[in-house]
């Protein structure tokens, strides 16, 4: 039997398997996006009916509840592979360990970060938003989203084998988190007028997105490997 | 093909686990790993398979000491690396891609045959028995062929049939040149010499 039938690839075959995880009846897919639409909805009601202070602090609003969104599911990205064991033979297999957490992270971001961003405009309505504001909301999370997951991966192998590392995971991530949300806020409310213009806030933004994909695969890697090894 | 532990010491956190210890293995010959709760026969099997660092002590695979350990050690812990939400299909055709650095395995229809389980083999994983399951984990062992088995308690919720099939796969194993590594409790059934790791439970003598 030769390689070539042996069918997909490693990366493709995690590809497929972390989607179909994810997918899945007790997968963490949905989960963010509900999370997301409970916060946006339950805001309106606390903060009353002013249309011009929800118009304000919505991208805020939104921005944190995309943070907090991301961060639900994330203590599961390696702990449900270290608690079936399959963390262990990923440690050992000849693919780099640097390119599984990037692919467990892509899927991730496709599974949380990129219905957040499609939700976005829907939600960004209930709170008021002018179409500039929903466009900068929209476009500023679609650039800072990929941050957040990549960061929060550094955050989930530190915490690998912890139990209960969620609490940990937030108070390791969040601090981290906070340039993201910073640029992500200012980029989205510069889109809907204000001294700053959108691409100063919005480049900072995108820089931080890249050098997090440079870094993180690096570092959740380490992070694993000294854990257990 | 020879595996070779020299003077190995290992220790988790800054607990001793044990000290000092050597064995050497060759083509076709197996090492059944005894000893109390709590010896070190796991921590031994995660050395050998990478999982461990020594402390001191060196392991080594000749004549092929470059090869890497992924293409010759196959690792089978506590645990059996399924996923509940997957078929069992589904589990083992990403093994299959995942281990397949070397070519040659058998089919996962082959290998799912092999263990008895084609019937379930589109089931959730979760749906499956302990047994079941293990019988999955052992399958992943024939999709990527590697001369090196370390198997932590292989044994365990095998009924009676499917541990006599697992000691025929090892037999075919180590016919063909293998070497298995196995901590039990349960004798393995075939021709295999013995490492005490000793150890006794607290208040023995």
């Amino acid at each position: 039997m030769s390689a070539t039938q042996r069918g997909p690839s490693p990366l493709k075959a995690l590809f497929a398997r972390e989607w179909r995880i994810g997918r899945r009846v007790g997968g963490t897919g949905s989960m963010g996006v509900v999370f997301f639409l409970i916060l946006v909805s339950i805001i309106p009601f606390a903060v009353g009916p002013d249309l011009v202070l929800l118009a304000r602090i919505g991208p805020a609003l939104l921005w944190i509840a995309a943070l907090l969104a991301t961060l639900l599911g994330l203590d599961r990205l390696f702990q449900g592979d270290d608690d079936d064991g399959s963390l262990d033979l990923l440690l050992m297999s000849e693919t780099p360990l640097e390119a599984v957490v990037l692919v467990k992270c892509l899927v991730h971001w496709l599974l949380t970060g990129v219905p957040l961003v499609v939700a976005t405009p829907v939600f960004s309505v209930m709170l008021g938003l002018e179409p500039q504001a929903i466009f900068g909301v929209t476009i500023s999370l679609l650039a800072g989203t990929p941050a957040l997951t990549l960061i929060g991966a550094i955050g989930a192998a530190l915490t690998v084998g912890f139990g209960r590392g969620g609490l940990l995971l937030a108070i390791l991530i969040l601090p981290l988190c906070v340039p993201v949300l910073i640029f992500g806020v200012s980029a989205a409310q510069a889109a809907s007028g204000g001294a700053v213009p959108f691409l100063t806030p919005f480049m900072i933004l995108l820089a931080l997105s890249l050098a997090a994909l440079a870094a993180a695969p690096f570092a959740a890697a380490l992070a694993l490997r000294q854990a257990r090894i | 093909m020879r595996l070779a532990a020299t003077d190995l010491t290992l220790e988790r956190g800054t607990r001793l686990i044990f000290s000092h210890l050597s064995f050497s293995l060759e083509s076709g010959e197996a090492l059944a790993v005894t000893g109390a709760n709590g010896a070190g026969k796991s921590s031994l099997l995660r050395a050998l398979a990478g999982l461990l660092r020594p402390i001191s002590g060196t392991i080594e695979l000749s004549p092929r000491s470059d090869m890497p350990r992924a293409e010759a050690i196959h690792y089978l812990g506590h645990m059996d690396a399924l996923k509940g939400v997957l078929t069992l299909r589904e589990n083992l055709v990403f093994w299959s891609a995942m281990l397949a650095a070397a070519p040659g395995g058998i089919e996962i229809g082959e290998a799912l045959q092999r263990f008895g389980l084609k019937s379930v083999a589109d089931l959730p994983a979760a749906y499956l028995s302990a047994g079941q399951r293990r019988r999955a984990a052992l399958a992943r062992l024939l999709l990527a062929p590697r001369p090196v088995w370390c198997l932590d308690e292989p044994l365990t919720a095998l009924d009676l049939a499917s541990q006599t099939l697992l000691r025929e796969v090892m037999r075919e194993h180590l016919a063909g040149g293998g070497l298995v590594v196995a901590a039990t409790h349960a004798p393995l059934g075939l021709a295999a010499h013995e490492l005490d790791m000793g150890g006794k439970m607290d208040g023995e003598p």
